[in-house]
């Protein structure tokens, strides 16, 4: 807990409402549960969940030189991606460290969104006028007037598509396509992208129409989902999380993100997946084993709501990390046995 | 019988001198499911404040303290084989164990737990 009064997102009275426990996340005040973690994760793998993520940090970028721009600042070719399409991307420090992972959708030539980390909000936004300088661009904060919300899950289809009011082709919109259009007459972007692994959309409008938003999908038959569920459902799809498997101590190669930038040096620690038997899981810092001797450190784990066991992501020694590669946790003085398995822990069935 | 509590989040009901030890609805709720449960065995002695026990969410890992010096005399078996009873019914079907003592130390009354979690 901190003494500095969190941010609120524009849903806090719906999930104040709702019966939400809350925390203080990226500076933010969020929901972290509605009732049971467990309840939720479930409706986002076989139904479709609902989640506040009003908290992101939303940037427009605009100008003649905006992809150019893009290109300089974040890894990757900003200018490859074709108009209506998104790509993950890293901003990264001259010499290669994760200040933040993003993912830059782009709306038309000259224009594009960039979605970052709540908790690195300060960090990107001061990069971002830094590396415009000289360009013909220009970057615009629309974090705290922009609300994000995503449904998530196998339904997601079903569910976005009861909103009577949101005047888009769903089926036209690809995994990592986004289109701009109206609901309720105001503007709105409907990205096919998420962080839990399953299909769903993420829905950017202004604040002043998040609530009614919110209400209609619950209506349409989404279920409230807190953070506690999305952390959940994220480390069993294998994504990293900024601040556990991303830090500005972590380079893109050992993080298992040569593809979106290809720095790092071959042969350093190397993030894995760890899974274990029992109910025990390791935790962020938990040191990792082989035999006696220290070989790593746990960055995220929970037991898996989905498979029913121990998982964990972790940072080994790269002679430690291949698949098969039997490990041990130190689960608080107890070694709990850990075996390397390839990531992700859990893929949804392609239709 | 009298309920007491603990600034570690933990019901104490005395019968006697005997003790049930839970967790309160706050902690279950703060918790968040909780999935493994870790109790001392029956017979063991408990010294007060000190880590006995671990309950275990998806999100993070509670610790149990022992509320008071005594001789664990029954744990909750059921609580252990199906660790969400905790959070459907902490103050009540879902104690966790119960110890025999000799002296009660001092602990907060139902107000003065009421105001610490306020």
């Amino acid at each position: 807990m901190s003494d500095t009064p969190s941010r609120l997102s524009p849903l806090d009275a719906a999930h104040e409402a709702a019966g939400a426990s809350f925390t203080d996340f990226g500076g933010w005040r969020m929901p972290v549960r509605y009732g049971s973690d467990l309840a939720e994760h479930e409706a986002v793998r076989t139904a479709a969940g609902l989640f506040d993520l009003s908290h992101m940090a939303e940037f427009l970028v605009v100008g003649p030189q905006a992809a150019a721009f893009l290109d300089a600042a974040l890894a990757g070719q900003a200018s490859a991606i074709a108009n209506g399409r998104a790509k993950y991307s890293l901003l990264l420090t001259e010499d290669g460290r994760i200040l933040d992972d993003l993912v830059v959708y782009r709306l038309a030539d000259d224009e594009f969104w960039v979605v970052a980390n709540a908790g690195n909000h300060d960090v990107v936004a001061a990069e971002l006028v830094a590396r415009g300088a000289g360009f013909d661009v220009s970057v615009g904060d629309e974090t705290f007037t922009c609300a994000l919300v995503a449904v998530q899950g196998p339904d997601s289809v079903a569910v976005v598509g009861r909103l009577d009011e949101l005047d888009v082709e769903l089926d036209a919109i690809r995994y990592y396509g986004i289109v701009e259009t109206t609901y309720r007459g105001q503007p709105i972007l409907v990205a096919r992208t998420g962080y839990t692994g399953e299909d769903g959309f993420e829905l950017y409008l202004d604040n002043p129409g998040a609530e009614q938003l919110w209400n209609d999908l619950v209506a349409a038959g989404a279920v409230p989902c807190g953070l506690a569920a999305r952390d959940t459902l994220r480390l069993e799809a294998g994504m990293p999380l900024y601040g556990h498997e991303l830090t500005a101590d972590i380079r893109p190669r050992e993080a298992g993100l040569a593809r979106v930038a290809d720095v790092g040096t071959p042969g350093a620690r190397v993030l894995v997946g760890l899974a274990s038997e029992g109910r025990r899981a390791g935790r962020a810092g938990y040191p990792v084993l082989r035999g006696d001797t220290v070989v790593g450190e746990v960055t995220s784990g929970a037991l898996s709501p989905t498979l029913g066991h121990p998982i964990a992501m972790a940072y080994v020694d790269a002679d430690a990390s291949a698949v098969g590669t039997e490990l041990s946790l130190d689960v608080r003085g107890t070694a709990i046995p850990a075996t390397v398995v390839p990531l992700p822990f859990y893929s949804r069935k392609k239709a | 019988m009298s309920t007491l509590y603990t600034k570690d989040h933990e019901w104490v009901a005395v019968d006697g001198d005997i003790a049930t030890v839970g967790i309160t609805v706050y902690a279950a709720d703060k918790l968040g499911d909780v999935v493994y449960v870790d109790l001392p065995a029956v017979g063991s002695t408990v010294a007060a404040g000190k880590i006995v026990g671990e309950i275990e969410s998806t999100k993070s890992v509670g610790e149990l303290f022992a509320p008071l010096d005594g001789e664990v005399v029954e744990r909750n078996e059921s609580v252990v084989d199906d660790p969400s009873s905790v959070n459907a019914d902490p103050e009540g079907a879902a104690w966790l164990i119960k110890v025999r003592f000799t002296e009660l130390p001092e602990l907060l009354s139902a107000e003065q737990y009421a105001e610490l979690t306020a």
